[in-house]
């Protein structure tokens, strides 16, 4: 458990808050830059009843990335998209839900974590997931990112040992990114076991909320968990449909979907509030 | 110390690390156990000694040029890993990694490969061993090393195209570590160069410190000295640090030698990315930038971290020869020695061409990492003979 005292940021807070009234989580990632017009997606993402959103800042080798985010990134970046235009797009959007850049390493490193944790700041980010640098190499960034508080979320994956859960317990900020499945992002034909046992196994070694991502491709595989999570996150199936050009409408309708059908198993009650 | 054992950070100076996704830290800490252990083990090396003589006819030959040798104006000497097996140095590696993974019980072999030479010595050495075998090579790469491709095809390989990116090695590395996250349970990532995670870039250069070992005791009973020069070509960093290795201790002067397309160390900017900290070409933004060489294994933006350690700290010093000087310098050892260099290898052949006044005199030791018979049908549509 968390051994340091610190002011949980906005995305620890709102997330907290969904599971202290016995609701679950909804987290969305969408491509930063990604059409002339992408904040309509991230418009969408939030009418569509999401808790906070990842903004993907597009980077040229993503490795844990599948084909899909891998296409948006390349889209991206072919029409020049950069973190700075990135974040200079945000600084004028008014977002009522937080925000978290997901990028690698590299970007945060080639900037100097200083000027990087300043410029999500001043675009309204409170939160950072680098999925490339792993907690052994995180301890400046990390430092910096809580001096300057921005939440730096850490990864749980099915083949960390308990004692690096614990750790992950202790160092994350914002929630834990429990990796449901070993391999890279995609949506899957069915919810991986290891998706419910990585969120049990984390849920032991940390009281953030616990949050699975990589593999859930249906509101069905959402539900099914969230019986352990608290809450999930979806990617490439946001993702696709902005590749597919099929719009914001249609990822409003997919956030909703996914939004109705955690809360119609997870209720939740006013009075656990 | 320098060329030691970097310690569990696996940080050379500044450099290396472990820059990887949460998935794969256990399996790199799994792997520099393993090997700590069987680098300890007298019947681990025995075995992969009886490999490298005996299978891939280690130790091979010092060769004095001395027709070349008058043409330059300084004496050169070759270290002969063209005449291993598979063509190359990368069977040095590929055959401790593979008895490596053995010994951890991994059933399959992952490879990247960007001329195809480690990807050919990774499927021979999966076939010796009865281990499966799956390379991923760039697009690009694939249309023009068609004759590994088939090779690899042959020793039972699958060969899987890397389509994105620039198509070319960067991105064959990126689909090999995505292929490992999903499958670091049964599989092993048999990484190429001295380059990614820790202990990748200490382990590979352990495997090919045998070249350095081999070349210092055949230059002092050829020619009573330590050479004052060692080169070698630089792409990853493989073939460079297994010489270098062996004389970093001398007063000889080491110079690796980049294509000017892909000159990590000579852009001199540090960067994170396949899992390591080293120089990298990229933007300013932080993008890797793709390289251009017309030699497919040095088509690489980055570096092994040991290389920019050495570059930093003055111990080495990295040149950069275009395509054109390349071209150039591929003749010349035919001509003079009948002797045919990857492609690779005419680098550092091109740097010494150039740098023939500087040299005068000197003993020049040249790393010939690999042979020239799969870059044939390449420079038959370049040259015209």
């Amino acid at each position: 458990m968390n051994s340091s005292t610190y002011t949980p940021g906005p995305i620890e807070t709102t997330l907290r808050s969904v599971r202290d009234s016995g609701r679950k989580c909804l987290v969305p990632y969408i491509t930063g830059g990604l059409g002339e017009n992408w904040l309509a997606s991230l418009s969408a993402v939030i009418d569509g009843g999401a808790d906070a959103c990842e903004i993907g800042i597009p980077f040229s080798d993503p490795v844990m990335d599948g084909p899909i985010i891998q296409q948006a990134n390349d889209i991206a970046l072919e029409a020049g998209v950069t973190p700075q235009s990135i974040c200079s797009d945000l600084r004028n959007f008014e977002s009522p839900i937080p925000l978290a850049a997901m990028t690698y390493y590299n970007i945060a490193y080639r900037m100097g974590h200083e000027r990087f944790a300043n410029m999500l700041k001043e675009a309204g980010i409170s939160g950072s997931i680098l999925p490339d640098i792993q907690m052994d190499e995180s301890a400046d960034w990390i430092t910096t990112a809580n001096e300057l508080g921005v939440e730096n979320v850490l990864f749980a994956a099915p083949t960390s040992p308990d004692d690096r859960l614990a750790r992950t317990g202790d160092m994350a900020r914002g929630f834990v990114y429990a990796v449901g499945l070993l391999g890279i992002t995609g949506e899957r034909s069915r919810l991986a076991a290891s998706a419910v046992e990585i969120a049990r196994r984390a849920k032991e070694h940390t009281d953030l909320p616990v949050l699975v991502g990589v593999g859930i491709g249906s509101p069905e595989q959402a539900v099914e968990a969230c019986s352990v999570a608290d809450g999930v996150i979806i990617g490439s199936t946001v993702v696709r449909r902005l590749v597919d050009g099929r719009g914001a409408d249609s990822v409003r309708e997919l956030i909703a979907d996914y939004r109705a059908a955690l809360d119609s198993a997870y209720p939740g009650t006013d009075s656990a509030a | 110390m320098t060329m030691t054992d970097p310690g569990p950070t696996g940080r050379f100076g500044e450099f290396g690390g472990r820059f990887v996704p949460e998935t794969l830290v256990p399996a790199c800490l799994e792997l520099e156990q393993a090997f700590a252990d069987a680098w300890a083990d007298q019947t681990f090396r025995d075995e992969l000694d009886g490999l490298l003589r005996d299978y891939a006819g280690r130790p091979n030959p010092l060769t004095d040029c001395p027709r070349l040798s008058e043409e330059f104006g300084f004496t050169v000497v070759l270290k002969r890993e063209d005449l291993n097996h598979t063509g190359s140095h990368k069977i040095n590696n590929v055959l401790g990694q593979a008895l490596l993974a053995k010994r951890m019980g991994k059933k399959r072999l992952v490879a990247e490969t960007g001329a195809g030479q480690h990807g050919v010595a990774t499927a021979t050495a999966a076939a010796l061993l009865g281990m499966e075998c799956m390379v991923y090579m760039g697009e690009v790469d694939i249309e023009r090393q068609k004759l590994n491709v088939f090779r690899m095809k042959l020793l039972g390989a699958e060969v899987v195209p890397a389509l994105s990116g620039s198509r070319t090695l960067k991105d064959a590395v990126n689909e090999a570590m995505r292929d490992w996250v999903a499958t670091v349970e049964e599989s092993h990532y048999c990484l190429g160069s001295v380059m990614g995670p820790h202990p990748y870039p200490f382990m590979v250069r352990e495997f090919h410190r045998v070249i350095g070992t081999e070349a210092r005791e055949q230059c002092l009973a050829r020619h009573g000295r330590d050479p004052d020069v060692v080169t070698a070509c630089v792409g990853g960093g493989s073939n460079a640090a297994g010489i270098f290795s062996g004389f970093v201790d001398t007063d000889a002067e080491l110079v690796g030698v980049e294509p000017a397309g892909g000159a990590a160390v000579g852009d001199g900017i540090p960067g994170v990315v396949h899992g390591m900290l080293s120089y990298l070409k990229q933007d300013e933004f932080g993008q890797v930038l793709e390289a251009e060489s017309i030699s497919a294994g040095l088509d690489y933006p980055g570096v092994g971290p040991e290389h920019s350690y050495l570059a930093s700290i003055g111990r080495a010093r990295y040149e950069q020869v275009t395509d054109a000087e390349v071209i150039e310098a591929f003749q010349i050892l035919p001509r003079t020695e009948g002797i045919i260099p990857a492609l690779e290898c005419a680098h550092a052949l091109a740097w010494m061409s150039r740098a023939r006044d500087e040299l005068a005199g000197k003993l020049v030791l040249m790393n010939l990492s690999g042979r020239g018979d799969k870059d044939v049908t390449q420079m038959m549509d370049i040259l015209d003979l």
